[in-house]
């Protein structure tokens, strides 16, 4: 470990890294634009000089230089600040300053430096340059005259996000920044180059001119857009939630976020259940919150525990979920169920539901087989960390089902179960390869598990695992990647049917044969709602979708943004979201619904506050008090070997822009899907 | 970039292209995606279509960007169609000190262009450019690949019409110096051999 020595401040570093990250070390901070610490070194904005001893009696670029020992690093001299006065200055000379209309203004990296390094006038009499602004997508907002060519935006797109379509082309004065003929840029995470911009280029094509910093109140939340649990930060302004950034949390979305989870935020605004409707002559009227009470209790009175059932959506939060289980609980009911897309995923024990390897832990595998599942639109932060541990190391990849471009190399082995087989009794070359990898790992996506055959094919996937050695002391390689953001939470609380409850094929079969009057739908839009027959439906929700436009009473809850919730992710990590928005209208926050519903019908639910509902949850599993921790789950029996049919192994994503009810009521997401799903009417670079 | 064609290299190039693709080591294949584009830009008289990046890009198993940034960043690709003779004037100092500005108006009266434009007929298309490295032959044009040195209006006139006839004028001093040797004759060691 060298030591170096940090305006006067002896410290110890690690071997191997740059003078700037030395200095960030010892405390001292280092302006920069084109350095990031997530993409390789391009050492090109020059902005990071330091003076450094012993070396060339000039300034050094910090970014790009490692330390040696007994290095003399000096970050507040003279000539250090002369030196970045310059360059500040002659990044200045083509910047248009037009930071009065500029949605960058208050959040710029080069504003604060100008400030700190500026001069108060330019001394550069000549012309400035004007660039053509570019179209890159219906999420990436150009101006491109404000661009300081540092090239994130490049590295981003090449090496996380693995699409390389973007560039610099051109050079010096006339170098410009653009995608391949100004075509879209084609990735699930594209708008994470507006973050990385230090300058106004590259801005939110659907946030613009929409609102200043300062006017935001911003919350620390979770996403619920997929399994992952994203963190988010949440910015507000009064009742509007106007846009979702990403936070930092290392082990599940590093400082990066899916563009589903960005920018489906506009549908908060649109279609919502604002107060309650109840279904008068078979059309809905608007009612209160009273007429719908009486309506449920009317109707669950002359009702019998065992016709009545419950089904949970894909994004609710584990409080209004342990409320309802309760309630139904209350009412003698055992038909409960959290999978509305009949995924065959076992109750127990935990590592039969989990992705165990945790998500940051993906990234040290060195075999991966995936089984269906298309991991670029049902967690794109997924692929990140498999892209990653492809650049990194020797990573080999195959996959059982949809053969679909992950940015890295992938062996499709087939398309359905036969070859899954094929791998658990080691007849296909590539369960070898398994064998082999110290660190392999298996993903099982939705797509082939909510099928009749789906515990099959788990119990093969374990198989899979045994026999290639992938459950050791410290890593456990058998991963069910959840594409709903409460599931894991719900069977963690157990949303699951009770003994002789009836599953959600089993609720529905019912519904249609008249052994079930009564369906409480918790958000759950997920699945054929025709196949409710003629049973009484209340639908508790947010967006009037599937579920709603069936139910006989609709109650109106929260979205994510407008309630604190617990979620689970796919890993097991317990996680708070919390409320950065009053819900609209009369709607309130959904376990206080269930709870005050308990009143009416006799539910006999006793928690009045929130905190309260959170104590039920632990009592119910301890694992809700250890928030924020993927708790390894012990590997046990489970799955059913059976016959597996010879359907294919599909995705259950089909449109990757539109997978809730709040993504289907989002502008931003429709003119994504028109953009790159659909790809009807064909788009020039002169739109937008 | 008009993009009107499909492009595919000849058999012969195709050999070339692995003959230089197999000068680097296994899998830095992409180091020959200049002297690639120069076969390409060849093949398809002087300049690169998007076509032909894209086969080049293709061979190269390179993003189609990353072929296009090198395309745009070398002043010796041209991402847009070119005369049949591709006339760069150069115009910096010692060239300009010995006359490039007359040279310019020559080229426009013989080739009816002004800078940056391709005649009509396709014949020339006329550029200014920085120091092409031949100061001592100044002032001095490339058209093609060759250089045409020690021009007068009077002589590149003479160049320019040989070349509008279709015929192929001599190339280097068109003062008859060989080289860049002094163009009045030895100075020194003149003595050299006398003995």
């Amino acid at each position: 470990m060298p030591k170096v020595t940090v305006d006067g401040t002896e410290i110890e570093v690690p071997a191997g890294i740059t003078v700037l990250q030395a200095c960030e070390m010892a405390g001292t901070e280092i302006p920069r634009f084109c350095y990031h610490e997530r993409l390789s070194i391009a050492g090109n904005c020059r902005m990071c000089l330091v003076e450094v001893s012993p070396g060339p009696p000039k300034p050094a670029a910090s970014c790009a230089l490692p330390v040696g020992e007994g290095m003399e690093i000096k970050t507040d001299t003279e000539m250090v600040r002369k030196a970045r006065n310059g360059v500040m200055e002659f990044l200045l000379i083509n910047h248009p300053l037009d930071c009065p209309i500029c949605d960058q203004g208050g959040e710029c990296d080069l504003q604060d430096q100008a400030m700190a390094y500026g001069f108060d006038h330019s001394r550069f009499e000549e012309n400035k340059r004007a660039v053509k602004d570019k179209y890159m997508g219906p999420l990436v907002k150009t101006i491109m005259t404000r661009c300081i060519h540092c090239t994130r935006c490049v590295r981003f797109a090449t090496e996380i996000a693995g699409v390389p379509e973007l560039g610099m082309l051109g050079r010096g004065e006339h170098a410009e920044i653009t995608t391949y003929l100004e075509k879209s840029l084609e990735s699930e995470l594209s708008a994470n180059v507006i973050d990385l911009c230090p300058v106004g280029a590259l801005t939110s094509k659907p946030y613009a001119f929409v609102s200043r910093p300062w006017e935001l109140v911003t919350t620390e939340s979770i996403d619920v857009m997929d399994a992952l649990g994203s963190a988010i930060r949440v910015d507000s302004r009064q009742t509007e939630v106007l846009r979702v950034l990403p936070r930092l949390n290392e082990d599940v979305n590093e400082e990066w976020i899916a563009d589903k989870s960005r920018y489906a935020v506009d549908g908060l605004a649109r279609q919502r259940l604002d107060r309650p409707y109840l279904r008068v002559d078979g059309k809905l009227r608007e009612a209160s919150w009273q007429e719908a009470f009486a309506a449920i209790g009317e109707r669950v009175k002359e009702t019998k525990g065992e016709r009545i059932a419950a089904i949970a959506g894909d994004q609710c939060d584990a409080e209004a979920m342990i409320a309802l289980k309760d309630l139904m609980g209350a009412l003698g009911s055992a038909n409960i169920d959290c999978r509305q897309d009949g995924a065959k995923l076992p109750t127990t024990p935990r590592a039969g539901y989990l992705l165990n390897s945790t998500i940051a832990g993906l990234e040290t595998v060195d075999a991966v087989l995936l089984v269906g599942t298309n991991l670029r639109w049902e967690a794109p932060l997924i692929n990140t960390r498999l892209r990653k541990a492809w650049l990194q190391g020797d990573m080999r990849a195959a996959a059982i089902g949809p053969d679909v471009d992950l940015t890295y190399p992938v062996e499709n082995l087939g398309t359905g179960p036969d070859t899954l087989a094929a791998v658990a009794d080691g007849s296909n070359a590539f369960a070898d390869v398994l064998k082999i990898a110290e660190r392999a790992a298996i993903i099982v996506g939705m797509g082939a598990l909510a099928r009749p055959d789906g515990a099959s094919i788990l119990a093969a996937a374990r198989t899979i695992a045994d026999n290639c050695g992938m459950v050791q002391d410290d890593w456990n390689g058998f991963n069910v990647l959840h594409t709903a953001a409460s599931r894991v939470g719900a069977l963690d609380l157990g949303f699951v049917p009770g003994a002789g409850g009836r599953d959600v094929e089993n609720i529905l079969a019912g519904a249609i044969a008249g052994d079930i009057d009564v369906v409480y739908l918790l958000a759950a839009d997920e699945f054929d709602t025709t196949r409710l027959g003629n049973a009484f439906v209340i639908y508790q929700g947010h967006h009037g979708d599937a579920g709603a436009h069936r139910a006989d009473v609709i109650l109106p809850g929260s979205a994510y943004t407008e309630k604190n919730g617990t979620y689970v992710n796919t890993e097991g990590r317990v996680q708070l979201a919390r409320q950065a928005a009053q819900p609209p209208g009369d709607a309130r926050e959904d376990w206080a619904i269930v709870r005050a519903l308990s009143d009416v019908i006799g539910g006999g639910l006793n928690f009045n506050t929130l905190g309260d509902v959170r104590s039920r949850l632990v009592e119910v599993n301890p694992l809700f008090d250890q928030v924020g921790e993927a708790v390894p789950a012990q590997w046990a029996p489970f799955g059913e070997p059976g016959p597996m049919s010879s359907e294919i192994l599909a995705s259950p994503v089909s449109n990757y822009y539109m997978t809730c009810p709040i993504s289907r009521a989002s502008e931003t997401m429709a003119e994504c899907s028109r953009e790159f799903v659909r790809n009807d009417g064909a788009r020039t670079g002169t739109d937008g | 970039m008009s993009d009107i064609e499909t492009f595919e290299f000849s058999e012969a190039d195709k050999a070339r292209c692995d003959e230089i693709v197999a000068r680097y080591p296994e899998g830095r294949q992409q180091s020959g995606v200049i002297p690639l584009l120069d076969l390409a830009q060849r093949a398809c008289g002087g300049w690169l279509p998007t076509a032909a990046i894209e086969h080049v890009a293709d061979r190269l198993d390179m993003p189609n960007i990353r072929v296009l940034e090198v395309a745009s960043f070398y002043s010796m690709f041209n991402l847009k169609p070119v005369g049949k003779n591709f006339v760069q004037l150069c115009r910096t100092t010692p060239c300009w000190l010995c006359g490039s500005d007359d040279l310019r108006q020559v080229a426009a009266e013989v080739t009816g262009c002004g800078l940056g434009e391709t005649s009509g007929d396709g014949v020339f298309t006329v550029v200014e450019v920085e120091c092409l490295g031949a100061c001592c032959n100044a002032p001095m044009v490339q058209i093609n690949d060759d250089y045409y040195e020690d021009l007068t209006a009077d002589n590149f006139r003479t160049v320019l019409e040989a070349l509008k006839r279709g015929e192929t004028p001599d190339v280097g001093s068109q003062t008859g110096r060989t080289g860049s040797e002094p163009a009045d004759g030895l100075t020194s060691l003149t003595g050299l051999g006398a003995d």
